[in-house]
């Protein structure tokens, strides 16, 4: 039964990991009143870029342009929703489509149309002196591949910086009240546009942990609807940078039910279990009502 | 919209569709692909014989068509169903299982897998819809959501309850004839779907255009809190409605590519209807009648890379880039239209 539990926590956090960098790029954006459904595009940018610059550059580079994948495609949609001022649902959609499509059509291009299963440089565990030798949480918490803890890092680092610094008191007025924020001075379309690129660049680390540290490969459309869960999350979370974190660990744990429920000795098919987390992500969406408030400005063209 | 805007429309929709195709062979020829021999896989796979045009263009618009009639009626509502793909899944698992699971006499099966497609779809969007007015759930969480529950259970019921009796496949058994669509011209693969669905998109916009009902819902979409107060209307009713309606029409998409197509179930039955529909209804300016113009152009686009994948090995994934492109101009050239960036006039003349 601890293996079990073990198991569980391990995979739980290994789930939760690159939903929590997506959801956590998702709350700057939204804290900025920008929503960005194309977040998914994003993910799957960033897992192609990791894929590319893996092969050649080593897992650093690949990350590195994970992020920089991400932030690319959030920037072109930036520009449309930002700058130009197009309905952020529907240019998002776009942007989701340009992600899974390009990313699909790029691969079969330049790895074959068969799609043979590569291999790219993984980022292994790494083990956390002392920690990772308590029981149970030892193994789940502090054997994990380094971006979990860049994860973990950043949720302090992210809280800080909204609300303790004078650009995260910016970035949430241009959320709330983006008339009277630039009444204050504010670069409201300057700053909308860097919280979207910040968000996309997580949501592209978000892919480079699915190829980098998990999967240790490519395939389309693996991002398998986890920036829309990542959006879903932010809601949950209630637009607070510990929430989204939260909010991935909880979502994680759903998934990751499927090694205890069979420690168990319960059955249940395979795919109901996948099917389960999006779910209970419903349900807890119900539930919510009420508690925590949307940025007041969110969807809005910029004013 | 009046007979003139039609026109006009019907040229911006033919514009595109040119458009969206030499942006695709753009794409092709940087890729390094043969250009030419891609646009001959492409203009021959649309158009370049009779049973190109009957079996290729035609049967790829249909569900395009009703998937973008679902769509249409949503977003005219005020309603950002992005669900179609897991409606229209659903509707296609509802219309395998009935059309199974009823024998009888005539056309009982048919009429029981479009049924209970369109059940179906309505049963996935009226989830969204009651979570919507019950709690409040953002229309595009809970849609894509549930989505990917219906992606999910598709997964599963073709390994379970619905798969073919030697348990082999990860797909259902095929319907049987009784519950399969009649083809349209014989020889093709042409079927009453296509006809189905021409139809439901000129009853549509009468419908939306004539109709009390569809006053009500044109007057919700377009500023709800005017139409409740000024219009008595009672606009979480009509919200619903639609909706459900929404998820009716993708459930049928799903039925009829099932009893018309496939006539069977499995895990990757659309590649992606539900979300090419967005820009199906876009371009057709969410006009009913003119989702058969824009279903047409991304039908024929989407035969036309099949062929192009077949004959010139050039992946046919790239239609969902150029899709993705599509969506951007049209949403580009919508908001540029009501700033008056293609006119001289301020942009509070053209509100």
């Amino acid at each position: 039964m601890a293996d079990a539990l073990t198991g569980f926590l391990e995979a739980a956090v290994r789930t939760a990991t690159p939903l929590a960098f997506a959801a956590m790029g998702e709350t700057i954006a939204e804290r900025a009143g920008v929503i960005n459904v194309g977040l998914e595009g994003c993910v799957m940018a960033g897992a192609f870029g990791a894929l590319v610059a893996a092969g050649a550059g080593g897992v650093g580079a690949g990350f590195a342009t994970s992020a920089v994948a991400g932030a690319a495609l959030a920037a072109l949609f930036a520009l449309c929703v930002v700058r130009l001022g197009t309905d952020q649902i529907i240019t998002g959609t776009a942007m989701t489509l340009l992600g899974l499509g390009g990313t699909g059509a790029l691969y079969r291009t330049w790895y074959g149309a068969g799609g043979a299963a590569l291999s790219v440089p993984t980022a292994g565990p790494m083990a956390v002196p002392g920690l990772s030798k308590l029981p149970v949480v030892g193994p789940a918490f502090f054997s994990q591949p380094v971006v979990t803890y860049l994860a973990a890092l950043l949720v302090p680092v992210l809280w800080w910086f909204l609300y303790r610094t004078h650009a995260g008191l910016a970035l949430r007025a241009v959320g709330e009240a983006p008339e009277a924020a630039r009444a204050a001075g504010v670069a409201t379309a300057r700053l909308r546009t860097l919280a979207v690129v910040a968000g996309g660049a997580l949501g592209g680390l978000a892919g480079g942990t699915l190829v980098l540290a998990q999967a240790g490969t490519f395939a389309e459309g693996m991002s398998a609807g986890r920036g829309f869960v990542a959006i879903a999350i932010v809601v949950l979370g209630r637009w607070h940078p510990v929430g989204a974190a939260l909010g991935a660990l909880v979502f994680g744990a759903a998934t990751a039910l499927q090694f205890l429920i069979q420690a168990m000795g319960w059955t249940l098919p395979y795919q109901l279990f996948l099917a389960l987390p999006y779910v209970l992500t419903l349900g807890a969406l119900a539930l919510a009502r009420g508690r925590g408030r949307p940025p007041a400005a969110l969807g809005q063209a910029s004013g | 919209m009046t007979r003139h805007r039609w026109t006009g429309r019907l040229l911006l929709i033919a514009a595109t569709g040119g458009v969206a195709a030499l942006l695709l062979l753009a794409i092709v020829a940087l890729a390094g692909y043969d250009a030419p021999r891609a646009l001959g896989a492409l203009a021959g796979g649309a158009f370049g014989s009779l049973d190109a045009v009957l079996s290729g263009t035609l049967v790829r618009a249909t569900p395009l068509v009703l998937a973008g009639l679902a769509v249409t009626l949503a977003f005219r509502a005020g309603v950002l169903n992005i669900g179609a793909e897991g409606q229209l899944l659903a509707g296609a698992a509802a219309a395998t299982a009935a059309g199974l699971a009823v024998t009888g006499p005539g056309p009982l099966p048919l009429v029981s897998a479009l049924t209970a497609g369109i059940a179906g779809g309505a049963v996935v969007a009226g989830v969204a819809a009651w979570l919507r007015a019950r709690f409040g759930v953002l229309d595009v969480i809970s849609t894509l959501m549930l989505n990917s529950v219906a992606q999910f259970v598709v997964a599963w019921l073709v390994r379970g309850p619905l798969q073919e009796p030697l348990r082999i496949y990860p797909q259902s058994a095929s319907l049987a004839a009784a519950a399969r669509l009649p083809v349209l011209v014989p020889g093709s693969r042409l079927h009453l779907g296509w006809l189905m669905a021409v139809v439901l998109a000129g009853v549509g916009s009468w419908w939306l255009a004539r109709t009390a009902a569809g006053f009500r819902l044109r007057a919700t979409g377009l500023n709800p809190l005017a139409a409740a107060s000024a219009g008595g209307v009672a606009t979480g009713r009509v919200t619903a409605w639609a909706f459900v309606g929404s998820g009716m029409l993708a459930g049928l998409a799903g039925a009829v590519e099932v009893t018309g197509v496939t006539y069977a179930l499995y895990e990757n039955l659309s590649p992606g209807y539900g979300f090419t529909a967005i820009a199906v209804a876009l371009l057709a300016g969410l006009e009913p009648v003119l989702v058969i113009a824009t279903g047409l152009v991304f039908g024929a686009l989407e035969a036309g890379a099949s062929a192009m994948q077949r004959d010139a090995g050039v992946p046919s994934v790239l239609v969902a880039v150029v899709e993705a492109l599509v969506i951007l101009l049209l949403v580009l050239a919508e908001r540029g239209r009501q700033a008056g960036w293609w006119t001289r006039r301020t942009p509070e003349a053209a509100g």
